[in-house]
């Protein structure tokens, strides 16, 4: 008995850019007006209107109207409404899409990494309610009275999260895969009731794996952010 | 993952009622899901229970509430003030952000680590009854060596209910039937001939409480968890001691052990080689003998019967040193 794929629901569009007003954040100076994912996105669609039909170009530029997402009904799927970095989103989703892949793949929302997912690696880590959690191991429907917040709402008013900037300054990552989940984890590490040393930073961080190991200047970063907080 | 039914409760009356498997952390059932192990057609969402709140107890004992996550457990006041052991294992387990998702209920309830229950290639008397044990032959470095059958010899992952069997928890439910409360000791069953079988709760059979007794004046506690990684990694061996001295006479002693059981194992064999003795290592040694005497290690796993009798001695070295 062959299961469904995962990404049954994630059909090509998915990637494309929403019609849903996008995170203050994600088009703030902060950043510029491009974003790496858009760079990419876009790099994607023209490496494939080189290869294949002007149609198929046209389909992948062309921003998904509304209704792709709100009025969508797929077999199956239920009214889901998510609260992301202050702003409520409604999406349909299937039961079985995780909170991971509601914000990545539903929401447009990619800062969230997926790395092992299966709770292992920390990638994920996102805030419930003001506590660090591992959004691929909870399904998205199962937190429509939450507030959530992504690496994208951390910075507030155009200034980084204390966490972000010690991060820079002690040049806290190397590829840079694991650094939201850290940046995630470290954040809410702040408010929690855990000692004053780097021992107690690293076993604090033990749930965030980098393959890289900037493990030194995270702990510096964390230690910083911590002394400033 | 298979697709399936969601519904959400907010009585425990209708929770009871409701058909389908229970998720509140999912720290557990989700991983499984994703693996295709556990496969519901039905998930019965429990976070919105009134199940959330540490309170003592009118015989100054405590009770904890089912959907308690293991991190607001850890840190209570009272917890780890007068149930030390407890915090220590709970903090010794996962990581912070699982421990802020699991629940107290769940973590009873988790699945072991056994590497062939948790692919579905293998055989697995535990996932599918009567398929075959893959482990028995296989790498079974991390197994169990304590309460294993010829048709399961997998771990019970958990730390804190090593600590709850050392505290002498006691499970309180709810089901079609009824309200009934089962000591910890007597909720797990070790495989024999049904791994598939881990505990007495029976269908639609809702875990809303563990209470914990008051432990007797003067006890102290402590969690020693050995494994290969300093962090977030399960137990090969640990163990769990609550001990009251008088003078430097054990006067009441409970040891329980993690990472070597198909079950959270408790020892009374170990119990009663301390209780009335003098606190020193040779009394310390002679209870991890007992405890381990019954210990039927596998080709990869002989390591642990030394391991997890080290893991008692310096634990009630700690234990006992400063009283």
């Amino acid at each position: 008995m062959r299961k469904p794929p995962d990404t049954e629901l994630l059909e090509p569009d998915a990637e494309k850019p929403s019609a849903e007003p996008s995170s203050p954040h994600e088009s703030s100076s902060l950043f510029g007006r491009f974003s790496r994912r858009s760079f990419l996105t876009q790099l994607g669609a023209a490496s494939l209107a080189a290869t294949t039909a002007p149609l198929a170009h046209a389909a992948a530029m062309t921003p998904a109207p509304a209704a792709d997402i709100d009025g969508k009904v797929i077999p199956g799927a239920v009214p889901v409404a998510l609260k992301i970095n202050g702003q409520v989103h409604r999406v349909m989703l299937e039961p079985r899409v995780t909170l991971l892949d509601a914000l990545r793949e539903n929401l447009q929302l990619p800062g969230t990494k997926k790395g092992c997912d299966h709770g292992q690696c920390g990638a994920c880590t996102v805030h419930v309610n003001g506590r660090r959690v591992n959004s691929c191991l909870s399904f998205a429907v199962m937190h429509q009275n939450d507030e959530i917040t992504t690496i994208e709402g951390l910075a507030q008013d155009g200034e980084l999260h204390p966490v972000q900037a010690a991060f820079i300054e002690h040049d806290g990552f190397q590829c840079g895969y694991c650094t939201p989940g850290q940046i995630m984890s470290a954040s809410a590490l702040l408010k929690e009731p855990i000692g004053k040393e780097d021992a107690d930073v690293r076993e604090a961080m033990a749930g965030n794996i980098c393959r890289c190991g900037a493990y030194t200047n995270i702990v510096a970063a964390v230690q910083q952010a911590r002394h400033s907080a | 993952m298979q697709a399936f039914q969601y519904s959400q409760v907010k009585s425990i009356d209708v929770a009871v009622g409701a058909n389908g498997k229970f998720i509140a952390g999912g720290t557990t059932l989700v991983d499984l899901m994703k693996l295709n192990v556990e496969k519901p057609a039905a998930l019965v969402d429990i976070n919105g229970l009134p199940l959330d709140r540490i309170e003592s107890t009118p015989d100054g004992g405590l009770r904890i509430g089912a959907l308690v996550r293991n991190s607001d457990l850890a840190w209570n006041a009272d917890v780890k003030q007068r149930y030390v052991v407890l915090s220590e294992a709970l903090l010794s387990g996962a990581s912070p952000q699982l421990r802020n998702m699991a629940t107290t209920g769940g973590n009873l309830l988790q699945r072991t680590r056994c590497y062939y229950f948790r692919d579905t290639n293998y055989k697995c008397n535990k996932r599918e009854p009567g398929s075959g044990c893959d482990a028995i032959d296989g790498f079974n470095r991390i197994h169990a060596i304590l309460g294993a059958s010829e048709h399961c010899v997998a771990t019970h992952p958990s730390d804190m209910a090593v600590a709850m069997m050392a505290l002498e928890a006691t499970v309180h439910t709810r089901g079609p039937k009824g309200e009934r409360s089962i000591a910890l000791n007597d909720f797990y069953l070790v495989p024999g001939t049904t791994p598939d079988k881990e505990n007495v709760l029976e269908p639609g059979e809702l875990i809303t409480y563990v209470t914990l007794p008051p432990l007797p004046q003067g006890t102290r506690s402590h969690y020693l968890k050995l494994r290969d990684r300093a962090s977030y990694e399960f137990a090969l061996a640990s163990a769990a001691v609550v001990v009251q001295l008088s003078g430097n006479r054990i006067q009441h002693a409970r040891i329980a052990m993690g990472g070597v059981g198909t079950k959270p194992w408790r020892s009374k064999e170990a119990e009663q080689a301390l209780q009335g003795k003098e606190a020193n290592e040779h009394t310390f040694r002679a209870a991890a003998e007992a405890a381990l005497k019954p210990a039927k290690p596998l080709r990869d796993n002989a390591f642990k019967v030394e391991l997890a009798r080290r893991a008692i001695v310096r634990a009630l070295q700690v234990t006992t040193q400063t009283a």
